[in-house]
């Protein structure tokens, strides 16, 4: 008698005991994923509070190629146990998998954060910020993946500064082709304060954004948290409306990545 | 025609709570037309200011100074054009103005002023 046919009368003696884990994961470590599913669901139905059950679902998902599903499985892992460490790897995984790989990076990191003796995913971790170009972020222990990069066909025409006048993301490229990154930064450090005490003083509210149109190029500049500046700018064939919806994107990714940062 | 008359057009727009001419230089106040609770010298060092600091930015991008500038607070606005290379016009308006109408009497008036 084999190990499966062994935990399989184990199973039909008491259903209602926890040998299904071992079961679905025989089946599942030797292929057959129809009927490690088969239990591992009817497992998890049983103990719908168990984390356990629902990453084995999860990877038998995973393997089976149904991705959406695997990842319902794992947010309800998460949901259940918030730190752990498969669900997290799990994610990472199918973050990455998705194209997504600001996501990925934070299931990853967490994983890491949660067994830093874990090679598969310090190497998972490392191969997904290499794939993604992230970067060390002044502030920021951990390097990053560039929130403006991913919303920029043609980089070098927005910049996220801090406080200091440092640069978080994006780039700036001028016309004749030279970086002005560090140029601009500094001309933007301190712009928050100004437009603030402006329109405090003025009367007009908190700020939220200026426009700046010029002869050959139209300027966004706006705040989206109260320590950090954006700028981003077109060429004058850009309508200015049009720069403003692409500016307001911009702002609400990186308001997302600072506070995934923080 | 005077630099008052030149922003007849500009305070006739709805929502504008008045414009000013100021001198780019110093910040200070050329012509006004302004509803009374808005501070007109405020505006105009404030507005000088802003202009100096968004010229420093245009020119580290490689680009001519702007010609128009637009400041956006949750309760209003502010916007300015040069008129001329010593002049700037201003203008406040409140959330709800037509921004775009404010923007063509804007422009219209830096030309007369100029």
């Amino acid at each position: 008698m084999d190990d499966i046919q062994a935990l399989t009368l184990q199973l039909a003696r008491d259903p209602s005991s926890l040998v299904f884990l071992p079961l679905a994961e025989t089946l599942r470590r030797r292929g057959q994923l129809d009927a490690a599913l088969t239990v591992a669901l009817q497992g998890a139905t049983r103990y719908p509070e168990m984390a356990g059950a629902w990453d084995l679902v999860a990877r038998i998902r995973s393997d089976r190629g149904e991705g959406d599903l695997a990842f319902d499985a794992w947010t309800t892992v998460i949901r259940l146990d918030g730190d752990h460490l498969g669900a997290h790897k799990g994610l990472g995984f199918l973050a990455f998998r998705g194209g997504d790989h600001r996501r990925s990076l934070r299931y990853l990191q967490r994983a890491v954060e949660l067994a830093p003796s874990d090679s598969a995913a310090q190497v998972a971790l490392e191969r997904v910020r290499e794939l993604a170009g992230a970067q060390v972020v002044p502030g920021f222990p951990e390097p990053t993946i560039d929130p403006l990069k991913a919303l920029e066909p043609d980089p070098g025409s927005a910049l996220l500064v801090d406080r200091e006048g440092r640069v978080l993301a994006g780039s700036v490229t001028r016309s004749d082709g030279e970086d002005a990154g560090d140029a601009v930064a500094a001309a933007l450090a301190g712009v928050s304060r100004e437009a603030e005490r402006a329109t405090r003083l003025l009367g007009l509210g908190g700020w939220a954004r200026i426009g700046v149109e010029g002869e050959a190029a139209n300027v966004e500049i706006r705040t989206p948290t109260p320590d950090t500046v954006l700028l981003m700018f077109r060429g004058g064939r850009v309508p200015p409306g049009r720069l403003i919806l692409l500016a307001d994107r911009a702002e609400q990714e990186s308001r997302r990545w600072l506070e995934e940062l923080r | 025609m005077t630099l008052v008359a030149a922003l007849d057009d500009l305070t006739r727009q709805p929502g504008v709570r008045g414009a000013l001419v100021v001198s780019a230089e110093d910040g200070l106040v050329v012509a006004d037309a302004l509803m009374e609770d808005v501070d007109g010298g405020a505006v105009a060092a404030l507005t000088a200011s802003l202009l100096r600091r968004m010229r420093g930015v245009a020119e580290v991008l490689g680009q001519a100074s702007p010609q128009l500038v637009h400041l956006v607070g949750g309760e209003g606005s502010l916007l300015a054009a040069p008129a001329g290379a010593e002049l700037l016009v201003v203008a406040i308006a409140r959330p709800e103005a037509n921004v775009g109408a404010i923007r063509l009497a804007l422009k219209r008036a830096a030309e007369r002023v100029s």
